[in-house]
């Protein structure tokens, strides 16, 4: 049997290795807290590979470098923290609207504004329900450890290619801080990429008509067609990349719903609930957008409530009371500011609710 | 050279009609891009990114591969193109709004840099798209939908000299201020692009050719007053010249 090798990595540094090895060679960025090892990984190993790192003026450069490169169907990436996500969302708008394939990953920190760079997950709204202007929707993923950020890093890039849209890797400061063994997929060939040439920006070669990429109709009805078009393709998506996982549900009276690290640290406050009595369960949702609602309200039959646990002040648990749709209590608890809550603080939350 | 082998459209231009207002420098100097395009024979390598205002549609006019940049992010988005691509050729066509408000950050870095991209910038001292409001190339004391009174040093500052910002920059391999208004004009304007391509294709840096240009509709003015007006008061305020040239001599 082969064996897999695993390595003690930091977390930032394990999504920019997982980048490179799924055939990303082009990274443009800009240094913030607490994501700069990514920048810096990435600087330093992408000329090993004949790669391209450039460090951009800001990140309003960055995401529009990200547009550029996109344009001609190479995979390309980006990764920042909350303030500068914010910064990127012109530039996301114009990709999503461009259907260009590439990956942003947003290395949460607390907000709002200049806020801290201890982990949060406050850029839930701004991730999955928009953030720059128009209708759009990017694929998001929370990762709860350093290897499923690896693996959803590779899926990043073929979900792209596939469906020609942003995806974000939505993670915090946390995990983009932390190290653990990790075991990395081996390098993508880059010669078996998918083929972009019916769209790309390459230039004609005097061989065909000039592509032409853009997100723009300034007739209103073409507009709308257009737009038309991406939701069927948003449709499709919802239907076929919904990604979540299910613990300890089978005979679950209480769902605990947490996505990304308090997803995990849930896992181990139902474990506890457990050895109190309580039969407990955990919900967790690995792509933020598709949302899982359908898969999460099957269990409002068996469950007596769902309690959703974020480091925000609730913002995923919107989306709870979407899939549970009034059936059910959905209760919530959420710290911010950067405070990751311990799993015996939501176990004594849990407790009192019961 | 027969006149109608001199005055056939290019073969980098699509065919379809400009939209821009009669009197407008827009047709003159996409007719001179396309010119230069066919005689570096790059037309097939090239990649344009369209601006914002009226020009957006540029892309549509000239037979290459395009995209369409938001506003003033023109030289970041052919900075990714250019990196994805080196063997392209690169270039952004972007209005004074575009260029020297809003993307004043993206134009003095992609210089900076020495990006491999040519920059066309048109500098009619208002914006058109919008509706006649002032640019920061608007010239004191002109009156704009903005600036009703005229614009005034002490309130709006004073006209942004880009050409001058950016010969500062060791990155720039080619730099020059010109007009379009008569042939003398029109040839030594051609002769800039092709120097700003060359400075690209020859690996020397960026290029960019600053166009001082008319816009009759929002001046207000008639095409030939605004030609006039162009002469006696633009070119004041904005020397023509070459800023920089690390190109020298092309055939």
């Amino acid at each position: 049997m082969e064996k897999v090798e695993k390595v003690m990595v930091k977390g930032t540094e394990a999504i920019a290795e997982a980048a490179i090895r799924a055939g990303c060679r082009l990274y443009f960025g800009y240094p913030i807290t607490p994501q700069s090892e990514l920048t810096e990984y990435m600087a330093r190993r992408l000329p090993e590979v004949n790669g391209t790192f450039l460090q951009a003026e800001s990140e309003v450069a960055v995401a529009n470098m990200i547009y550029g490169a996109a344009c001609t169907g190479k995979r390309v990436m980006t990764s920042t923290s909350s303030p500068g996500y914010s910064l990127m969302q012109e530039g996301v708008s114009y990709i999503a609207g461009a259907e260009l394939p590439c990956v942003f990953v947003n290395v949460v920190r607390g907000g709002p504004g200049l806020g801290d760079i201890q982990p949060a997950q406050s850029d839930y709204f701004q991730a999955t329900k928009g953030g720059g202007h128009g209708d759009y929707k990017l694929i998001v993923y929370g990762p709860e450890s350093l290897q499923e950020a690896v693996e959803l890093t590779v899926r990043a890039f073929d979900v792209a290619d596939k469906y020609r849209i942003p995806v974000l890797l939505l993670t915090d400061g946390l995990l983009g801080q932390m190290m653990e063994p990790v075991s990395f997929p081996n390098f993508k060939n880059l010669n078996t990429l998918p083929d972009h040439s019916d769209w790309a920006l390459t230039g004609t070669n005097m061989q065909r008509e000039p592509h032409r990429v853009t997100s723009f109709d300034l007739d209103p009805v073409k507009l709308e067609k257009m737009n038309i078009q991406r939701h069927e393709k948003y449709k499709t998506i919802v239907k076929e990349e919904k990604l979540f996982e299910e613990y300890k549900l089978n005979d679950a009276e209480v769902v605990l719903v947490a996505y990304g690290t308090m997803g995990r640290i849930v896992k181990s406050v139902a474990d506890s609930a457990r050895e109190k009595g309580v039969k407990a369960g955990v919900f967790r949702p690995i792509s933020l957008w598709p949302f899982p609602y359908e898969e999460l309200s099957k269990y409002t039959e068996q469950a007596k409530f769902f309690f959703t646990v974020e480091m925000s002040s609730g913002q995923m648990v919107e989306d709870v009371r979407l899939a549970v749709n009034g059936r059910k209590p959905v209760e919530f608890y959420g710290r911010m500011g950067g405070v990751v809550p311990a799993p015996g603080e939501v176990l004594a939350k849990l407790m009192e609710i019961i | 050279m027969a006149y109608a082998e001199r005055f056939k459209t290019p073969t980098s231009l699509s065919g379809k009609e400009f939209t821009y207002c009669p009197g407008c420098s827009h047709g003159i100097v996409h007719r001179l891009i396309a010119e230069v395009i066919d005689e570096l024979e790059i037309q097939g390598k090239t990649i344009m990114v369209a601006p914002v205002g009226c020009s957006v549609f540029a892309y549509e006019f000239f037979d290459v591969d395009g995209t369409v940049a938001a506003h003033g992010r023109a030289p970041a988005v052919a900075t990714g193109l250019k990196r994805a691509r080196p063997d392209n050729v690169v270039f952004t066509y972007q209005g004074d709004g575009d260029l020297a408000a809003i993307g004043t950050a993206e134009i003095i870095h992609a210089a900076n840099r020495g990006e491999r991209i040519t920059t066309i910038f048109i500098n009619n001292a208002i914006y058109g798209m919008t509706g006649g409001q002032m640019a920061p190339t608007t010239l004191l004391g002109m009156k704009t939908t903005t600036t009703p009174y005229g614009r005034r040093e002490n309130i709006e500052g004073y006209p942004i000299h880009v050409s001058e910002v950016l010969k500062e920059l060791s990155g720039v391999a080619f730099l020059a201020r010109t007009k379009v208004i008569t042939p003398q004009d029109v040839i030594k304007t051609k002769k800039y692009l092709k120097k700003a391509f060359y400075a690209q294709l020859n690996n020397i840096g960026f290029g960019l050719v600053e166009v001082l240009s008319t816009c009759p509709t929002n001046w207000g003015l008639t095409p030939i007053e605004s030609m006039k007006w162009l002469e006696d008061n633009m070119v004041k305020e904005f020397p023509l010249g070459v800023y920089v040239d690390k190109v020298g001599n092309i055939r």
